[in-house]
């Protein structure tokens, strides 16, 4: 259970000339829920997406320092991006699915990576994927009609089932409840908990109560910095650093 | 005191602003309304102008098939019959057209039929074989000058010598309005036949054809070079000076006047890659240079359009840049880059200036069948035909417009039901 899964060590970030993250070091452990807490702006996106290479859609946007993934080296000109990424699954904070209908969303990863050979498998991914994210019951008899044509909820459902078709070991989620009402969240929280067996999931959160709800590790960002890290229940109760203990009791931010 | 003071000038700003905005109001409605005023007027300019030239006029002429005069059998072949002396026997029809004719007045009389005439003769007889030896009576098209007449286009009441058609010539006519021996029907030719000297079997097919082969040279050539460039533009290109330049460049060649296109196709086209003059071919090559940008700028906007959070889902299950591209970005800007290329082909149906340079000016009396045929195009024609004397050309010349109007309408509704049909919501 105490395996490395990634290993970060002294992560810059630069916008231009502008840096975004001062040296992070951090090491998160296999099949662990690890929340990234902190105020806006504060580089937990940044950093989230610093793991699987999003940040490579950025022209200005230059990342050094050291993270690996399963003892690889993955910041580096060498890295396969696109085996990284479908390594690394990443649920988005707006519910992006494509404008296609929902069996197709989550047929597209497996279909790009070729991992099925038959129409058979292929919808036997879909329905399974469908079912780890808690969705099938609900769409089963609309395989057919527009992903968008779901709820906000149901939507962000669909994207995590649309990661976990292509069968990652990491799953990044970016504020994944952030535009979604209270109920939708409870049930994506109970479903991390559950993915969680399965997966590795690093979760950016702007709810204090979900990082504490949902996670196991967190940690918390401050202007770029990475401030404390370490179990949740401690941080939450019992943090070593005053900024933390004044975030955490919302003193600011 | 001091407050309410406040108040009255909070209310009186209040009212001056809800002026102005009712104000700003009339001013959009008014400009509406004129510009509404202005297009109703051209409109109808147009149309009760050209509405004459979609009927033409023809005359009821009794022709006499005799075997001896056409030289022909009622065995002959066909390809014999195609060879008969119709002349003689519509120079006969002619003759006998009104009672006691002197030789003078056969000429006047000649001259209120069509050229096309010994045409229509032959066609009557070649899809009636058996009427040789009979006398029949068909109608045959009317000389322009006739159809100017009894349409009210030229007058009548000039001296003699300013019009087309003498006082003797009148009186015939006069007389076969009176016997009836005259009509107006539709005007088949202004559909199937190519541009003429003569206004009357004068039509727009060849210039139409020629359109249509110019806009499908400018499509098969600019769509695919455009969507490659801003997709590889808005995609893949790094950002740097140089793309920079590339990108405002484009919105300068949008700029460009159509004619120095023109030149550049005289003198690359036609002169260095000696390609057929007046064809379509090299006509559309030039318009689709011209309408390139236009079409580049569209597609781009529309890609742009596309919400990035929808190439960040594909990129995060591990599709390549270009496979993200073009299973989700181009899918989804594609009903406003068709509509983007169906407004560059509409402005590349209007162009003249370009196509004067190439020689599409030319008189072509027949309808191209081909990209290497010499053609002309509708507003070409138009032009051709608002420069002609003849009072014949100039309803032709507002039906042609009319007739390009409508390809026009068309290609846009096109454009409006693609994107309706297509556009996908997210």
């Amino acid at each position: 259970m105490s395996n490395s899964k990634i290993l970060a060590n002294g992560v810059d970030v630069y916008y231009g000339s502008k840096q975004a993250l001062f040296g992070i070091s951090m090491d998160i452990k296999e099949k662990e829920v690890t929340a990234l807490i902190g105020p806006s702006g504060c580089g937990k996106s940044t950093f989230l997406r610093c793991i699987n290479r999003m940040n490579d859609l950025i022209d200005i946007c230059k990342v050094s320092g050291s993270i690996k993934v399963d003892n690889e080296e993955i910041i580096s000109e060498k890295t396969d991006v696109v085996s990284l990424r479908s390594k690394i699954g990443m649920v988005f904070q707006k519910p992006n699915p494509f404008p296609k209908s929902i069996f197709d969303n989550v047929a597209y990863g497996p279909t790009i990576h070729g991992l099925v050979d038959s129409k058979n498998d292929l919808e036997e991914i879909v329905h399974s994927s469908l079912k780890k994210a808690g969705l099938f019951d609900e769409v089963k008899d609309r395989l057919n009609e527009p992903g968008t044509s779901l709820s906000g909820g149901q939507q962000q459902r669909l994207c995590i089932a649309r990661a976990i078709a292509v069968n990652p070991e990491i799953i990044l989620m970016d504020e994944p409840c952030s535009a979604l009402d209270p109920i939708a969240t409870a049930i994506i929280e109970e479903l991390i908990d559950e993915l969680r067996l399965n997966y590795t999931i690093i979760i950016v959160t702007h709810s204090m109560q979900q990082a504490a709800r949902v996670s196991q590790k967190t940690c918390f960002f401050h202007l770029g910095e990475l401030i404390e890290t370490g179990e949740t229940n401690k941080i939450f109760t019992n943090p070593d650093n005053t900024k933390t203990q004044d975030y955490i009791t919302g003193r600011f931010g | 005191m001091n407050n309410s003071v406040a108040k009255e000038k909070i209310i009186s700003l209040r009212k001056k602003r809800s002026l102005e905005d009712m104000r700003f109001k009339y001013y959009g409605f008014t400009a509406m309304c004129l510009s509404l005023a202005v297009l109703v007027f051209l409109l109808y300019t147009i149309f009760s102008k050209g509405y004459t030239a979609f009927q033409k006029t023809i005359v009821l002429l009794e022709v006499d098939y005799n075997q001896e005069v056409l030289k022909l059998t009622p065995d002959s072949s066909v390809e014999e019959m195609e060879k008969g002396k119709f002349f003689r026997v519509k120079k006969q029809a002619i003759e006998n057209f009104f009672p006691d004719l002197s030789k003078s007045d056969i000429k006047l009389v000649k001259k209120l039929f069509s050229i096309n005439v010994d045409n229509e003769i032959k066609d009557y007889f070649l899809d009636n074989p058996e009427v040789i030896n009979t006398k029949q009576q068909i109608w045959v098209t009317a000389h322009s000058d006739v159809d100017q007449l009894l349409k009210g286009n030229s007058r009548r009441d000039v001296p003699e010598d300013r019009r087309k058609l003498n006082d003797i010539q009148l009186s015939y006519v006069d007389q076969l309005v009176e016997e009836k021996r005259v009509k107006q029907v539709f005007n088949n030719f202004f559909f199937t036949k190519a541009d003429s000297r003569h206004p009357e079997i004068a039509g727009v097919a060849g210039s139409f054809m020629g359109s249509l082969f110019t806009l499908f040279t400018v499509f098969i050539l600019s769509f695919p070079i455009a969507i490659g460039a801003s997709v590889y533009l808005e995609e893949f290109a790094p950002k740097n000076r140089i793309t920079e330049l590339i990108e405002v460049n484009i919105s300068n060649l949008a700029a460009v006047p159509s004619i120095v296109f023109g030149l550049l196709g005289l003198g690359v086209l036609l002169n260095v890659f000696g390609l057929p003059r007046s064809t379509p071919l090299v006509g559309g090559s030039v318009l689709a240079l011209m309408t390139l940008p236009t079409i580049i700028i569209a597609c781009r906007a529309s890609l742009k359009a596309v919400p990035p959070s929808i190439k960040e889902g594909a990129l995060a299950v591990g599709a390549t840049k270009t496979q993200a591209v073009f299973h989700h970005v181009v899918p989804l800007a594609l009903p406003g880059t068709l509509t983007g290329t169906i407004i560059g082909l509409a402005q590349a149906l209007g162009e003249t200036a370009p196509l004067i340079m190439i020689g599409m000016i030319a008189f072509i009396p027949n309808i191209p069948t081909g990209l290497t045929e010499p053609s002309a195009a509708l507003p070409v024609q138009i032009y051709l035909w608002v420069e002609s004397a003849e009072r014949g050309f100039q309803e032709k010349s507002a039906a042609a417009i009319m007739v390009i109007l409508i390809f026009l309408f068309m290609m846009n509704a096109i454009a409006v039901f693609l994107r309706n049909r297509f556009e996908r919501k997210w």
